[in-house]
C-alpha cells in the first residue's frame, strides 16, 4: 500500500503533531527514574518477601503511577509552564500535545498503574499509589505551587512517599521504618531545591509562583536549608538505627551527613554579596552533594538490605 | 501559483510511524506484564477454590474432620 499525500506549501515544513517520544515526554522519565529507584530501596529494605517478578511489576507500575501525575501536573500547569524558560518546551506549552490528551494520558495511566499494582501486590500499595498521585496532582499543583512559599516543603511528600509504597508492596502495610524513610526524602528536598534556587535564576516570579527566595529573602532561604538539612541528618541517623538499618547503613550515613551539614553550613554563613563574587560556590557544592546524598543514602540502604550478614 | 507536490513520506508520516510503533511496544509489554503476573500468581497463590453452592469432597473431608476433632 501506497501512503502517499498531497502536501501544499509550506513545502517540507515540520509538522507540530506529537511524536511519541511527546508523550514519554508528559510521564516527566527522569521523577520516573527517581521513583523506580527509591520505591525498589523501599520493597527490599522491608522485612517482607516478595516473588522477584512481583516485586519487579509492582515498581514498573508505581514509576508508571508517577509518570501518570507528571501529566496530570502539565495538564494543570500549561499556563505557566509557558511563561518559564525552563517549561517552554514541554509537549503541551510548545503545542506538541493538546490538553485534552495530556490529561486522558494521566487519568488513563493513573487508574491503569493503581489497579495493576493492587492486583500485582495489595491495595493499601495501592491505596497509597492513588494518594501520591491525587496529592501531587491536585494538593500540589493546583493548590500549593500557586498559593504559598511552602509548596517545595509540602509538596515534596509526593516525591517522598514511593519507598513507602514499596515498603508496603512487600509487607502489606507501612511502619514506622517506613516513615523514616519517607521522612529521608520529605527532609531532604528543601535543602536541595533551595541550594539551587540560590544560584540559579529562576522566573517563577514572573509567572506569579511564589518562591522562598523572593516572598521571605535569599538570607530566610539559606537558613531555612540549614535547618532542614539538619532535620535530615536528624531521621537518617534514626533510619541507620533503626531494625531497617544495620552498620553498613550507619557508617556511610555518618560520613554523608557530616559532609551535608558542613556544606549547608557555609551556604548558610555565606552572604549574597560574597557568593556573587565566586559564582555561587558554596550552593553549587551543597547542590551537588544534596544529589550523591541520596543516590548513595538510599543505595546503600538497598545493599545493606540485600546482604546476607547486613542489618542489625 | 506552483502545482501541489504529491510527496511519497512525508516527514508526518514518519512521525505517525513512529508512534504506532511505540503504541505497539506499550501494548506487547502489556501483554508480557499481565501475562508474567498470572503465571506468578497462579504458581505461588496456591489452588483456591470459592464456595459454589454443590458439596465437593474437599468440603466434607474438611467437615469430617472438623467433627472429629
Amino acid at each position: 500500500m501506497t501512503d502517499a499525500s498531497l502536501h501544499i506549501a509550506p513545502a517540507g515544513a515540520a509538522s507540530d503533531e506529537a511524536a511519541f517520544g511527546d508523550y514519554v515526554a508528559l510521564l516527566k522519565p527522569r521523577l520516573m527514574s527517581l521513583c523506580v529507584f527509591t520505591a525498589a530501596v523501599g520493597l527490599v529494605a522491608a522485612p517482607g518477601s516478595v516473588h522477584p517478578v512481583l516485586g519487579a511489576i509492582a515498581v514498573l507500575f508505581i514509576a508508571l503511577g508517577a509518570g501518570a501525575s507528571g501529566a496530570l501536573n502539565m495538564w494543570v500547569d500549561h499556563d505557566i509552564d509557558g511563561m518559564m524558560k525552563r517549561t517552554a518546551k514541554r509537549p503541551i506549552p510548545a503545542g506538541r500535545v493538546t490538553r485534552d490528551d495530556a490529561l486522558a494520558v494521566g487519568l488513563g495511566l493513573s487508574g491503569l498503574s493503581v489497579v495493576m499494582l493492587g492486583l500485582a501486590a495489595n491495595w493499601a500499595a495501592a491505596g497509597l499509589l492513588a494518594f501520591t498521585i491525587f496529592f501531587y496532582a491536585v494538593i500540589y499543583s493546583m493548590w500549593l505551587k500557586r498559593t504559598t512559599e511552602w509548596n517545595t516543603v509540602i509538596g515534596g511528600a509526593a516525591g517522598a512517599l514511593p519507598p513507602v509504597i514499596g515498603w508496603a508492596v512487600a509487607t502489606g502495610g507501612v511502619s514506622w521504618e517506613a516513615a523514616l524513610l519517607f521522612g529521608l526524602l520529605f527532609a531532604w528536598q528543601p535543602t536541595h531545591f533551595w541550594a539551587l534556587a540560590l544560584f540559579v535564576k529562576t522566573d517563577y516570579h514572573a509567572a506569579g509562583i511564589p518562591m522562598l527566595t523572593v516572598t521571605k529573602g535569599r538570607n530566610e532561604t539559606r537558613r531555612q536549608a540549614m535547618a532542614w538539612a539538619v532535620v535530615t541528618v536528624a531521621v537518617s541517623m534514626a533510619f541507620a538505627l533503626s531494625p531497617a538499618g544495620g552498620p553498613l547503613t550507619l557508617a556511610v550515613a555518618t560520613v554523608l551527613n557530616a559532609v551535608w551539614l558542613q556544606r549547608a553550613w557555609i551556604v548558610w554563613r555565606c552572604d549574597d554579596a560574597a557568593s556573587h563574587e565566586d559564582g555561587h560556590a558554596a550552593e553549587k557544592a551543597l547542590f551537588k552533594w544534596s544529589l550523591v546524598y541520596v543516590l548513595v543514602h538510599f543505595a546503600v540502604i538497598g545493599v545493606e538490605a540485600l546482604l546476607p550478614m547486613g542489618g542489625w | 501559483m506552483a502545482p501541489p507536490r504529491i510527496e511519497p513520506l512525508h516527514e508526518v508520516h514518519t512521525r505517525r510511524k513512529g508512534r504506532n510503533m511505540g503504541v505497539l511496544a506499550a501494548l506487547l509489554g502489556m501483554i508480557v506484564v499481565v501475562f508474567a503476573l498470572t503465571v506468578v500468581k497462579v504458581r505461588t497463590g496456591g489452588f483456591s477454590e470459592a464456595f459454589d453452592h454443590v458439596v465437593r469432597p474437599q468440603l466434607a473431608i474438611e467437615a469430617d474432620e472438623g467433627t472429629d476433632g
